[in-house]
């Protein structure tokens, strides 16, 4: 690399064209780099990051449906602290790389069975938190709930959740923006999402890769900001004026 | 399409070959194979630990003085979680790829990006672990004639330690994991083995890589909590 201040100057001027140069690949279409077929453009942009939004969506809902009862029963009972907490520790453990490839090679490719792995890596930070939310609560709130005459059934739905609510949407945030990370590697398992511009650069070019990684890290901001605004828009006025 | 994609993998894999032929050859779990070949793993296990204690060690320096900073000045804490939020959400294949224009292929782009993910965990933790100093340690630290700078170092830093390792601790566990990604950025490490050129169809490479990560990730994590309980052995005599 040049030292001077006109190297310096080319070096910004190579580094902005080729984010310009991906720009373009996202808005117009051209021939793959194999020939042939055309790629890029903003139909074929569109469809991955639907495919994306889709295997993620599905994902995280199946997660959301199975955790969230899970840990409001365990915070319920009180009982499985060390397994509410541990499978976080070990789901961090766990390469998100690693277990793609595992359902890939024991299982096979496919949306269902990315689907499936998906949600493994995203009930973990959603079990914890519901179970720790749960658990925060202030144990005299409920028990004037059951002097008022609240069914177990009632606590759970009336106070330990909605007073949980904010932190059980802390983890599904989590996950969400997690496994929106992980569905980039996806095209390793045959699902199309806006990883195979990342991962094909043999088809799409240089420009499509960086068009790629722009647009994959577009789709997790915009997801961990929604989320947050969600998670902001369910937090109890009483819990946002303590925070 | 499955079994011409593992082809070339099978066909290198048969040359390393000393045992079990027909377990691989079968594409079956074979720890034999895992034991007769270990070698091949040493040199991606090696590139992974210096990714991961590189990154973490240097991510620890800038989260250290930024929180050090912050905990001066308050103000300050908001916008470095959430400056540090933003680099944590960006995913670390796209992350790789937005800084190849500016850092190039290699190890250098795998650790820029992997250290920007440790920042915000251990900020938050240290600026945590400080908030969480007793005020009568600081009020008795004061008493006998300690300096700001000394009561820092003296009562709230080894007070805050708990606190403070606990938040290397799951960056350096979350570290393991993100770095199998960086042979994505041409940086090596077990990632190579898992994908094995691409192909991710190999049963017992897959195990094995991924099995040496997570243990990786567990044996950091000892270390770790081991290195805090040599740091505050105060806390082992309460608990005690």
């Amino acid at each position: 690399m040049e030292k001077g201040t006109d190297g310096m100057i080319d070096l910004h001027l190579a580094v902005l064209g080729q984010f310009t140069d991906a720009i373009d690949f996202i808005l117009h279409t051209r021939e793959a780099q194999t020939g042939g077929v055309q790629v890029g453009g903003l139909s074929q942009a569109l469809d991955y990051t639907w495919e994306h939004l889709k295997i993620s969506g599905a994902a995280i809902a199946i997660a959301c449906a199975l955790a969230v009862p899970a840990g409001l029963a365990l915070g319920h009972a009180g009982k499985g602290e060390l397994l509410a907490i541990s499978v976080s520790n070990i789901g961090r453990a766990v390469p998100s790389l690693a277990l793609i490839a595992f359902f890939v090679a024991y299982i096979g490719v496919g949306f269902t069975n990315i689907t499936f792995a998906l949600v493994l890596l995203a009930i973990p930070p959603i079990l914890t938190n519901t179970y720790v939310g749960v658990r925060q609560v202030d144990p005299e709130v409920i028990d004037s709930g059951r002097g008022m005459g609240l069914t177990p059934f009632q606590v759970v739905r009336r106070i330990e959740l909605p007073l949980a609510v904010a932190t059980i949407f802390g983890g599904i945030r989590t996950s969400a923006v997690n496994v929106v990370a992980t569905a980039t590697i996806a095209p390793l398992a045959g699902v199309l999402t806006l990883g195979d511009y990342i991962l094909s650069a043999n088809v799409y070019g240089d420009d499509g890769r960086l068009a790629g990684a722009m647009l994959v890290a577009l789709l997790a901001l915009a997801v961990e900001f929604t989320f947050a605004g969600i998670q902001r828009l369910f937090t109890p006025r009483g819990l946002k004026i303590a925070a | 399409m499955l079994a011409a994609q593992i082809a070339p993998v099978l066909a290198e894999v048969q040359i390393h070959e000393r045992s079990g032929t027909s377990c691989i050859a079968q594409n079956k779990l074979c720890p034999g194979w895992i034991v007769d070949n270990f070698d091949r793993y040493t040199h991606p296990l090696i590139e992974h630990i210096v990714l991961v204690v590189t990154s973490v060690t240097i991510g620890f320096a800038i989260a250290f003085v930024l929180a050090l900073v912050a905990h001066r000045r308050r103000w300050l804490v908001g916008p470095i979680v959430a400056l540090t939020g933003v680099l944590y959400t960006l995913p670390s294949l796209a992350l790789f790829f937005l800084l190849l224009p500016i850092t190039g292929r290699g190890t250098m782009t795998a650790l820029v990006a992997l250290t920007a993910y440790t920042l915000q965990i251990i900020f938050r933790n240290i600026v945590t672990g400080l908030d969480n100093v007793p005020a009568d340690a600081k009020d008795a630290g004061r008493g006998v004639g300690l300096t700001e700078r000394q009561l820092l170092w003296r009562v709230e830093i080894p007070l805050a330690l708990p606190d403070i390792i606990a938040g290397v601790r799951i960056a350096s566990t979350t570290t393991v994991g993100l770095a199998t990604l960086a042979v994505f950025a041409g940086a090596g490490g077990l990632g190579s083995e898992i994908i094995a050129g691409s192909n991710i169809t190999f049963k017992t490479g897959v195990v094995a890589a991924g099995g040496l990560a997570v243990l990786l990730a567990l044996v950091l994590d000892v270390f770790l909590l081991t290195v805090q309980r040599v740091l505050s052995p105060w806390r082992r005599a309460r608990t005690a």
